[in-house]
């Protein structure tokens, strides 16, 4: 007998009293009914618990904003399929510190470590837990580009806001490869003294664009 | 293994890292004198403690939510068989390959073999308890592989060549300096100026394993669960070490038990809410990695899941006890738990210490299985951890039930009775008469001889020796609540006695 029947007959025969299979209580919140502005303070304010950088800009001043927070950067990464009109307007349209990142031309691991930050948009946040999930379509990349480089800049459109969990995902594809993000990279086991920032972008800034 | 002719014998129990090699009071003790492992206990089971009730509060429906999560575990224990065909339907018609472990040896050798084929001697890897019930780090030491743990308090664990001793923070044992000086000692081409703070200590851990993350082809994981209807698994995770992993490796192996299974996508929703509230008491934890078997472009090509079986069907045998399998490895009862909390997880011998250690344990090695019959007796049966189960196990009620399963194993098996024994049988015979009862508390005046001018006993013989090893009993009073009684009572109508002894009667 192969392990995977012999497992399957093990379990079978564990059970032989045949239990009964449970209706599932679903009696817990399925969507939070909050409006536009409490979803954005609620997910501003969680943010920033996390020791998040957070802004909210309107839409036309993305560009601007993304140029601001690069300024110190030597070199960035963005996925091929990042919104082109965020990059317009500004001196990052003939930026030489750029370099594009796609499916079918990737940047190698020693590339991407040699790049200072990315930046990206999300797929959706979840206000109540302060928490963006990436998806991996054209406007956020492989996953490798929002994790090797030490700094994130993610851009959440107002939209994209679910207030909690069960809504947002319900408006994600479970197969695709999804990160969800909440804050930056933290550990907590040297003396239960939180430190942020190990082995993820030690920074993350996110733009709320409305 | 043995041969069989059709169905095999039942239950077939776990092996590997899950056995208390000496009993758990033999163990606790030395433990116990471990006073900066005690300090060191006490604030982190404390301070996780608060925070998780505080985050859980904040929550209108987190009753309704534990609700769900144990209706949706009863469920897949109840559908395993129907929910793994679906779920291995699902991870290899997207690319992923599903290999199926009997046991800790057939699932290590499955690992090893995997890593050999890709050529690679070396693997990095993520926090996991099914890798560390089976021993897979020490079996591929031998294999002349080297599996390098990411988590910061894994490494801490590794470079010290020791054990974890809490599922969630494994290093909390250790304080900062003495991490310090694990990091100087075993850490190579580390800043030998290397200070205490917890700050420096992760940069310090971060420059290690870059390296390794960004030259590593091979990597090996657990999973906090897995979707049977999209073939879905995911890990949950903090430092991003988790991430490194998953994604940049070509090979990716992930050893999982059985019982990860959650039927739904739409099930992710409950269980992404109750387990970083019960872990680390945060509203989310950092990152989150979910993947569906290959994604061509993104991540390892090469994905495999080991499915373990290690004592899970056995413990899914015991109809009582089956609900231990529905544990999300959340540590929540162990932060509330009054005696792990003074013992730590080393005094439980197996990966899986603490409340659900007790019973999870010996259902998974069965009772008899070395010192594990001494594990459902670590209790006080409080009940702290039935409360701040997400999952809501019975946990008491569970150890209750082993315990009776420890006395049923025992019995018949020996010719002399043990002094438990005849202490059980002396007092069935003396409490199941009021007579008898009334004859024997005639003899308290001895006790009371016994306990001398203190009125205190401070030594017991035998095994009642073990009571009054850390606390005296009082005296016995001078006449006992029957002789009391009578005397108060000696005729309807009549005026109790005036006389109370103040000393003796409450």
């Amino acid at each position: 007998m192969s392990a995977r029947e012999e497992i399957l007959e093990r379990i079978r025969t564990a059970l032989k009293d045949a239990p009964e299979v449970p209706v599932i209580p679903r009696g817990y919140r399925a969507s939070s009914q909050l409006d536009e502005a409490e979803l954005i303070e609620l997910l501003v304010d969680r943010l920033i618990d996390y020791k998040a950088r957070v802004c909210i800009v309107d839409t036309e001043d993305v560009p601007m904003k993304i140029a601001e927070l690069l300024a110190e950067a030597g070199s960035y990464v963005v996925p091929a399929g990042l919104d082109a009109d965020w990059l317009t307007g500004l001196e990052l349209q003939q930026d030489s510190r750029r370099r594009l990142d796609s499916m079918t031309a990737p940047l190698s691991v020693a590339e991407l470590d040699g790049i200072d930050a990315v930046v990206t948009g999300s797929a959706v946040a979840v206000a109540e837990t302060g928490t963006i999930i990436l998806d991996g379509s054209p406007n956020q990349g492989r996953r490798a580009i929002t994790l090797v480089p030490d700094h994130h800049i993610c851009v959440v459109e107002v939209a994209d806001i679910a207030g909690i969990l069960p809504e947002a995902l319900r408006r994600i594809d479970g197969t695709r490869p999804l990160t969800m993000v909440s804050g930056p990279s933290a550990t907590s086991d040297i003396e239960l003294e939180r430190v942020e920032g190990v082995h993820g972008p030690r920074t993350l800034d996110v733009i709320i664009a409305r | 293994m043995s041969t069989y002719l059709g169905m095999p014998s039942l239950p077939v129990h776990g092996t590997g890292n899950l056995h208390a090699s000496e009993s758990f009071p033999q163990a606790a003790h030395r433990e116990l004198a471990n006073t900066q492992l005690r300090a060191n206990l006490g604030h982190a089971t404390h301070t996780i403690r608060d925070k998780r009730i505080q985050v859980v509060s904040e929550l209108p429906d987190w009753e309704q939510l534990r609700d769900a999560g144990s209706a949706i575990k009863e469920s897949v224990m109840a559908r395993l068989p129907e929910l793994l065909e679906q779920f291995e339907k699902n991870f290899t018609a997207r690319g992923g390959v599903i290999h199926w472990a009997r046991d800790a040896d057939e699932a290590n050798g499955i690992v090893a073999g995997l890593i050999r084929e890709t050529g690679e001697t070396e693997a990095v890897k993520i926090k996991s308890m099914a890798t560390q019930e089976i021993g897979l780090n020490e079996y591929l030491e031998e294999q002349g592989i080297a599996a390098y743990e990411t988590d910061l308090a894994e490494l801490i664990v590794q470079l010290d060549h020791d054990k974890p001793s809490h599922i969630l923070v494994p290093a909390i044992h250790k304080n900062r300096t003495q991490v310090r000086d694990i990091f100087l000692r075993e850490m190579e081409g580390v800043d030998r100026e290397l200070t205490d703070e917890p700050a420096r200590l992760a940069a310090a851990a971060r420059a290690h394993l870059r390296r390794k993350f960004l030259t590593a082809k091979v990597a090996v994981s657990g999973a906090n669960f897995a979707l049977a209807d999209s073939g879905t698994l995911a890990v949950v995770e903090s430092e991003g070490n988790g991430r490194m992993c998953l994604t940049l490796p070509e090979t990716l192996i992930t050893v999982m038990g059985v019982e990860k299974l959650l039927p739904t996508w739409q099930d992710l929703e409950v269980f992404m809410q109750l387990l970083p509230r019960s872990s680390t008491g945060e509203r989310m934890n950092p990152y989150t990695s979910l993947w569906t078997g290959v994604t061509e472009g993104d991540g390892p090509q090469n994905v495999h899941l080991v499915l373990l079986d290690n004592g899970r069907s056995a413990a899914l045998a015991d109809e009582m006890g089956r609900s231990a399998l529905h544990c999300i490895r959340c540590s929540a009862c162990m932060n509330v738990c009054p005696v792990y909390e003074r013992t730590g997880g080393h005094a439980y011998g197996s990966t899986y210490p603490g409340p659900i250690g007790a019973i999870l344990s010996p259902l998974m090695t069965g009772i008899q299985a070395e010192e594990n019959n001494s594990l459902p007796y670590a209790s006080s049966l409080c009940g702290a951890c039935y409360d701040a189960c997400p999952v809501k196990i019975n946990i008491p009620d569970i150890l209750v039930h082993l315990r009776s399963v420890d006395v049923d194993s025992k019995r018949g098996k020996k010719k002399i009775p043990t002094q438990m024994d005849i202490g059980m049988n002396a007092a069935s015979w003396a409490l199941s008469s009021g007579k008898r009862l009334g004859m024997l508390e005639k003899g308290l005046p001895l006790g009371r001889l016994a306990a001398g001018p203190d009125k205190k006993i401070t030594k017991l013989p035998g095994i009642a020796a073990g009571w009054t090893q850390s606390r005296d009993i009082p005296a016995p009073p001078k006449q006992s609540f029957r002789d009391w009684w009578k005397k108060e009572h000696h005729a309807p109508g009549t005026a109790p006695a005036a006389a109370h002894d103040q000393e003796d009667q409450p």
